[in-house]
């Protein structure tokens, strides 16, 4: 590959990614900002793809630009537009309005040297070599982990407690997510020719995402990938109008939102009784628990998300007629 | 030869994408701005597509990036159903 | 030391700067999470091009998972952000 020509490569796509940041954020109008967001999302996943880095490519399109994208865009939704001139918003945003140009300036110059001490502390750690002692211990010890993908190792084996408490973070974020009230209410049944497309979607998406699952042992893939592939079907489902969007009710949601972490610990504790370091998987059995445990969290991960977009409980179904509910969304009622 | 095919493919797929952007700067109206990118943009991607699956030369390949754009195609479909009807909602009045 | 690297790092920079920015100087408050999400993005631009060891080279995975964590907590933690915004706006509708 031509070194000049990747480098012409990398100049476009890195001038695509500073573009897209700064016209989000200059923009006034919510649904804009939003929309150049979810551009900027995928770019970046063009960048990871180019830097190697194809796990987070793949989680990057599905989480960082899809899901991120679907709950800003909802929330957007509720915005006037475009978005009042400051002023009006004085009294309501503490300190953020009717910010005089001699405190923009100033803001801006800090965050100019923030970058400028950045970029210094990067360029005096690019100047020595690498430590690769990490990468080296990795590569060494990866025929002993179950799985043979490094970053799958890495996440689920070598560096599983960080794993573990990610999970708990999710799980306490949909918590919050309900303890400040019910879902948003749903959408209006979908015409045909959204129904169509969700009737041969959503089952393709459940056949990736256990693809996804699967192959994350030995290619770019994993339970994250899987998880969100599974909540962009939930997702779809939901903006479709359908009343069951694969969610299940009452007290089996609750034991699929904590399967993920409940999973997690139980193995740990399990081999803690064995005798065992608290998750140290026995190397013969290292790729069925590993197994298990991404199972566990792709369905946890999963519902966490769909219902992080759903912004709530869900209501139960059937209590109430779908023409009571109150209809947002694509089209009024 | 492949080589040389594959690269035609796919700068005629991207001289389909400029077509396609071109077509979303400058149309002046929402629906001929929708036409527009979603025919434009789909061609496009299919003689990427052609160009890259003959490139790849691998059955598994050529597959999974006929898979992408038969996906990317009825989405794309979608959404500019959705929208188009969205705005002539919004134009007929509630 | 190579220029891929250079290059990417000193993007992530620049975004970690405009993020924060944003996130500073915004009226909108779902305008100031999405510039918290740029601020993550451009973190994840340093972590990455930090991983990567050259064109043939396998790059470090450990970064790699790190990025990985990161993308699902912060899209948690903008869920949460949103929530509390729709409910802080319905607060003072209700002034």
């Amino acid at each position: 590959m031509n070194p000049t020509s990747l480098l012409v490569f990398d100049a476009l796509l890195l001038l695509s990614i500073v573009g897209l940041a700064w016209a989000s954020l200059a923009t006034t109008d919510a649904r804009r900002c939003v929309i150049l967001f979810m551009a900027f999302g995928l770019v970046l996943a063009v960048a990871w793809g180019r830097l190697l880095a194809p796990d987070v490519a793949l989680a990057e399109a599905a989480i960082g630009a899809g899901l991120s994208g679907a709950l800003l865009l909802a929330a957007a939704h509720g915005q006037p537009r475009p978005l009042p001139p400051e002023s009006t918003n004085a009294p309501r945003n503490h300190g953020a309005a009717g910010v005089g140009v001699v405190l923009r300036w100033a803001v801006t110059l800090l965050c100019t040297a923030l970058a400028g001490t950045l970029a210094w502390a990067l360029l005096q750690v690019f100047s020595s070599t690498p430590h690769d002692m990490l990468p080296g211990a990795i590569s060494e010890n990866l025929a002993a982990s179950g799985v043979s993908n490094p970053v799958t190792a890495v996440l689920l084996n070598f560096r599983a407690y960080d794993t573990l408490l990610e999970l708990a973070v999710l799980l306490s974020a949909v918590l919050g997510i309900f303890a400040l009230g019910q879902a948003n209410p749903g959408y209006q049944p979908a015409g045909p020719v959204f129904d169509g497309l969700v009737r041969w979607l959503v089952p393709v998406l459940i056949l990736t995402a256990g693809y996804l699952l699967w192959v994350g042992a030995h290619a770019p893939g994993g339970a994250f990938q899987a998880g969100a592939m599974l909540a962009a079907a939930g997702v779809v489902l939901r903006l479709a109008g359908r009343s069951r969007i694969g969610l299940p009710d009452g007290f089996v949601l609750r034991i699929v939102m904590a399967a993920g972490v409940g999973v997690f610990l139980l193995v740990g504790l399990a081999l803690l009784l064995l005798g065992r370091p608290f998750l140290g998987y026995p190397p013969a059995w290292a790729g069925a628990l590993i197994l298990l445990i991404e199972t566990a969290a792709m369905l946890s991960i999963a519902a966490t998300l769909v219902l992080a977009f759903l912004g709530g409980q869900p209501q139960s179904t059937g209590v109430k007629a779908a023409a009571d509910r109150q209809c947002e969304g694509i089209s009024r009622c | 030869m492949i080589n040389v095919l594959s690269a035609i493919l796919i700068l005629v797929g991207v001289f389909f994408y400029l077509a396609g952007s071109i077509g979303l700067l400058r149309l002046p109206d929402l629906y001929s701005r929708l036409h527009a990118l979603t025919k434009a943009d789909n061609l496009g991607l299919g003689l990427l597509i052609a160009g890259m699956a003959l490139h790849s030369q691998d059955l598994l390949i050529m597959l999974k990036l006929l898979l992408i754009w038969l996906a990317v195609l009825a989405a794309s479909a979608t959404s500019a159903h959705l929208i188009a009807r969205q705005a002539r909602r919004q134009e007929t009045g509630p | 030391m190579l220029t891929t690297q250079i290059l990417y790092a000193l993007t992530g920079c620049v975004i970690v700067a405009l993020g924060l920015r944003g996130a500073l100087l915004h009226a909108s408050l779902l305008q100031r999470i999405v510039a918290i999400n740029v601020m993550g993005a451009g973190v994840f631009l340093l972590l990455i091009a930090v991983a990567y060891r050259g064109p043939g080279l396998a790059p470090d995975p450990v970064p790699h998972a790190l990025v990985l964590t990161g993308i699902v907590v912060a899209v948690s933690a903008t869920a949460l952000a949103l929530a509390l915004t729709r409910r802080l706006q319905a607060e003072q509708d209700d002034d």
